[in-house]
């Protein structure tokens, strides 16, 4: 990959989910739900698919921190709802459900996505990374500790979001520059206004990082 | 006067016990080992691990969903609910309408004026018709969509500049006007007579929403009739009082939890229609209920920050007396009493010294969602409209607004009963190292120069500010426990709203008993296991909470002392408690480890009690600011790029510096957003609805729009008078100033006063093409 490509990524709209990424996936995400046997074909089929029914469920195995998850789930439910709601796994937090916060942000094969924009059915077949798998056991990671150190969150609410932004970031800029951070970090908002102290976490996060 | 404002604010409504007086006030500190050091969050590895449980993250047992169905009209009577259809819908559990039964319950909009819960009359789009609990949120919202609702659509009014018209339609039968509030000292028209310069202007602020990240919502569950809330607030001894009072139950049989909140900024001060409506749901379907709003519906029905339209007319002699203000504001808190012009003449009336003034406020009603208190409520609008005028004022008798602001500073409270004093005024240190540290005769000379270059032209701008509380109060009640081992347990009922009010408890703690942060452990927010506390709001949280800490340590120490002096056959008035040891403090060899103390060992734990002490008689204890910012303005987009911010801010003793710094960083963040980027739109002419429903169309700052650099600088006075702490409060003088600096330092970069909010690109190069056109 070009250097100019990792850049497109980490720079349109928070490291790779665009709006028009979005648009492109929900399609995706909408027309595999419209399949009544297996979810997620390769290819979107056409109109003529037998439509199936919302409450209906099916069959799921998601990759989630290293881990299987193999569970029943409507085609409606968003990844967002199976992390908290079905998983336990509250470290995604949720605050508008339609693309605007940031306080969902997963990585989707090592890529910033909005859980709540991503049907849990589109997920199948990645690897997904939530906050809780960016620890080591009990002990924080890199992005963690320099948030803490920094006391860059308030409330800590959208934290969980911005600190896995920062990591999506890192893990395709492990130099970032602060306009890069600023951009990094800009799909994700913090209502305290903690902005500035996320700024120094990331390059503290950056520094810890490549100490590993 | 200032009682009963103080009343509308934090703690109306609630009922506030008495808590016995502390005893004997301890001294303030000299030197302090762990107070004041920058320390990361005593729960900070909660926060960025996940470990933390907000009530929204919260999961029980065989829980259900709730949705509320909402008005879709601005005004509108309820004629025909009929849930038959959602009833048998898949997943369904509970419904409750207006004709259930066990929702005929009063609901207390204001002290004044109650309605039904479900009331027919819906006289704001938002309000709640009914609900539901299904097994997912996915069934409880498709049962929301089955319920048909026959609605008479009625006139509205969503435009409080019109509310007043004869005709406008009312929204209560008694008219549109809450009340009209007015207020004079000394002789307004004799001051302008002895004016040099009188200088007259309209300003507007508008309507902001609150948008705390965590939604607004609880979980309900019911054990017999016990029932339990896990609710997203900053005060659960509220809650609890609101959710007894309404559904008539013993506050003992309501417990309250609220470990960890996710931001609220004055809009979870106090249960919603939604935790009533929560319990409503898990009784009926006997089962625990999850309720949190979607992001809409609390832009709609949680609260807001009223929009404001003011005038001010000033007087000052050449020489920077100021000699009258006469001020005005019209604003609304919605369709019921909500506090719509709350505190927006404060500063006029008490910033600076001025002896001749008139202010006159009314509220009315509109069609639209109630207001809450919206950090420092009254004070920003308040700020953009006195701030700027005292630019305008220092530009036209040629005086650097520093120094007008200077020659005017106050040492008493002007616009309270009998001037009392305030215990500490550090608004003149705040102006002068403010301006030093800035670099502000400088930047502005610099700023000049570059006006004449190009298109990117650079300002800047101050602005100077109090807040009308901050010293905090009684009542509070803490409990510490010293464990054999000298760890300790401090139990508060007191919510950390972001503040980092555990963190600076814990230093509290450690630095009387002489222990490490990190061996305080807390338990907090809780109406079943903690101590009363009133809602964390108003910048009283350190100043109500430290001392009664710092109470509670004392008393646990004495209890020790006294324990280890008959170990050591000392007089316990002879002994330290440091590092875990009591030791004489006339001869050190004379010691014993706190885990040998016998009589410590054979009890297990001491139990202290601290009481929060009654504020000093006759005086007034207010945080004082002055904020000052660089902006480099783009004269053919009208964008506006913030270069840097300094705060310099006097609240009493630095606790923790660096969850200083962020409340700091974090209230001018907030103030940018009042004066750049944050507009609710109503429909005013069509529809009356909601048009900026998301914050796609009302904007946050986001990471883009923060400053390239914030600095804070904190005036440290220590109030000794105020408190035992030494400590006012922090979170709301920190977003007063900010909007005006911004607003000056436009001014000053491009000649444009932009009197009102928001000045964004659109507003501001409209401006500059008329200033082009006027040559």
């Amino acid at each position: 990959m070009k250097e100019d490509d990792a850049d497109d990524k980490t720079c349109k709209g928070k490291g790779g989910m665009t709006r028009r990424g979005f648009l492109g996936s929900l399609g995706l995400g909408a027309a595999a739900a419209t399949l009544s046997g297996k979810l997620l074909s390769p290819t979107p089929t056409s109109a003529a698919t037998q439509v199936m029914p919302a409450q209906e469920t099916t069959k799921l195995a998601l990759r989630i921190n290293g881990r299987t998850h193999r569970l029943l789930v409507e085609p409606r439910w968003s990844l967002l709802y199976v992390l908290r709601e079905r998983l336990g796994l509250s470290g995604t937090k949720v605050g508008c459900e339609r693309g605007e916060c940031g306080a969902c942000t997963v990585l989707v094969n090592d890529v910033p996505r909005y859980a709540c924009l991503t049907l849990a059915a589109e997920a199948e077949g990645a690897e997904v990374t939530t906050l809780e798998g960016l620890m080591d056991g009990e002990k924080l990671g890199p992005v963690q500790q320099g948030f803490l150190e920094q006391d860059a969150f308030q409330c800590g609410y959208c934290t969980p979001g911005q600190i896995v932004a920062v990591e999506g970031l890192l893990r395709v800029k492990p130099h970032p520059s602060p306009e890069e951070i600023r951009r990094g970090v800009s799909g994700n908002l913090c209502r305290c206004g903690a902005y500035n102290h996320i700024f120094q976490a990331a390059l503290r996060a950056a520094e810890l990082r490549r100490r590993m | 006067m200032e009682k009963s404002r103080e009343g509308t604010y934090y703690a109306q409504g609630s009922p506030v016990p008495e808590t016995p007086s502390s005893g004997a006030g301890s001294a303030p500190w000299k030197k302090t080992r762990v107070v004041g050091t920058a320390r990361p969050r005593v729960d900070a590895y909660e926060r960025v691990s996940g470990a933390a449980l907000y009530p929204s993250d919260i999961v029980l047992p065989d829980m259900l969903y709730g949705a509320i169905l909402r008005c879709p009209h601005p005004h509108a009577l309820v004629k025909r609910v009929d849930a038959e259809e959602a009833l048998r819908m898949p997943g369904v559990r509970a419904v409750v309408t207006g004709s259930s039964p066990e929702a005929k319950l009063a609901w207390p909009y204001s002290q004044e004026v109650s309605t039904l819960l479900f009331d027919p009359h819906c006289r704001f789009e938002g309000e709640a018709v009914g609900a539901v609990a299904a097994e997912t949120p996915y069934q409880a919202w498709d049962a929301v969509r089955a319920i048909r609702v026959e609605y008479e659509v009625l006139p509205f009014v969503v435009d409080e500049r019109r509310s007043m018209e004869a005709s406008a339609p009312r929204v209560h039968e008694s008219g549109n006007r809450v009340k009209r509030e007015s207020y004079e000292r000394g002789n307004v028209e004799r001051g302008f007579a002895e004016a040099d310069v009188v200088l007259e202007q309209a300003y507007r602020s508008e309507c902001e929403l609150h948008t705390p990240m965590e939604l607004h919502g609880c979980v309900a569950r019911w054990d017999g009739d016990r029932l339990t809330i896990w609710e997203s607030t900053q005060g659960v001894y509220r809650v609890q009082e609101r959710v007894a009072s309404v559904l008539g139950m013993p506050l003992a049989k309501v417990r309250v939890i609220g470990h960890y909140m996710g931001g609220a900024f004055g809009s979870k001060l106090q249960a919603g229609k939604y935790t009533v409506i929560a319990a409503l749901l898990a009784r009926k379907a006997g089962r625990p209920v999850k309720l949190f709003l979607t992001r809409e519906e609390t832009y709609l029905a949680a609260g807001n920050r009223p929009p404001s339209n003011m005038r001010l007319k000033a007087g000052v002699k050449n020489d920077g007396t100021l000699t009258a203000f006469d001020f005005s504001c019209t604003g609304t808190g919605g369709a019921y009493p909500a506090g719509g012009v709350a505190l927006v003449d404060w500063l006029v009336r008490d910033l600076y010294t001025c002896p001749n003034v008139r202010t006159e406020c009314t509220d009315v009603y509109i069609n639209a969602g109630p207001a809450r208190p919206f950090r420092a409520p009254g004070h920003p609008q308040g700020s953009w409209a006195l701030e700027q005028m005292l630019d305008a004022l220092a530009e036209a008798i040629g005086m650097d607004p520093v120094d007008l602001r200077l020659k005017n500073i106050p040492t008493q409270s002007q616009a309270r009963a009998g001037n009392p004093r305030y215990t500490t005024t550090g608004l003149r240190q705040c102006l002068e190292e403010g301006a030093r540290a800035f670099g502000w005769k400088e930047a502005r000379r610099q700023s000049a120069a570059s006006r004449t270059r190009g298109h990117l032209v650079r300002g800047v701008g101050m602005a100077g500010g109090l807040w009308f509380a901050g010293g905090g109060g009684p009542p509070s009640t803490v409990i510490i426990r010293l464990f054999a081992d000298g760890s300790v347990n401090l139990n508060m009922g007191a919510s950390d709203i972001g503040t980092g009010t555990k963190t600076v408890m814990a230093m509290v703690a450690a630095e009387e008993l002489g222990v490490e942060p990190e061996m305080i452990e807390i338990e907090n927010a809780d109406t079943g296991t903690t101590q009363y506390a009133t809602a964390s709001g108003g910048s009283k949280t350190v100043p109500t909470e430290a001392p009664t800490v710092r109470a509670a340590a004392v008393d646990a120490k004495g209890q020790l002392l006294a324990m280890a002096a008959e170990d050591l056959r000392l007089d316990s008035r002879d002994l330290l408690f440091e590092g875990g040891t009591v030791v004489s403090a006339r001869d050190p060899s004379k010691r014993i480890k706190v885990t040998e103390v016998s009589a410590l060992k054979k009890r297990g734990v001491i139990v202290g009690v601290g009481y929060r002490g009654p504020n000093p008689e006759n005086r007034v204890v207010n945080p004082f600011a002055a904020q000052f910012c660089e902006v480099e303005v783009n004269t053919r987009t009208g964008e506006v790029k913030l270069i840097r911010f300094l705060g310099a801010h006097d609240s009493g003793r630095v606790m923790n510096r660096l969850t200083y710094e962020s409340q700091v960083i974090g209230g001018i963040t907030m103030g940018i957003g009042f004066a750049m980027t944050e507009v609710r739109v109503l429909d005013r002419s069509q529809t009356g609805k909601l048009v900026s429903r998301s914050w796609h169309d009302y904007k946050l700052p986001t990471a883009l729009d923060a400053p390239g650099e914030v600095v804070s600088l904190p005036i440290e006075i220590d109030d000794v008078e105020a408190n035992s702490a030494g400590a006012k409060g922090l979170g709301e003088p920190v977003t007063i100033p900010t909007g005006a600096a911004i607003a000056n330092a436009v001014y000053d970069a491009t000649g444009i006063r932009v009197t009102e909010t928001p000045i964004d690109p659109m507003r501001l190069s409209r401006l500059l093409a008329g200033k082009r056109k006027e040559g």
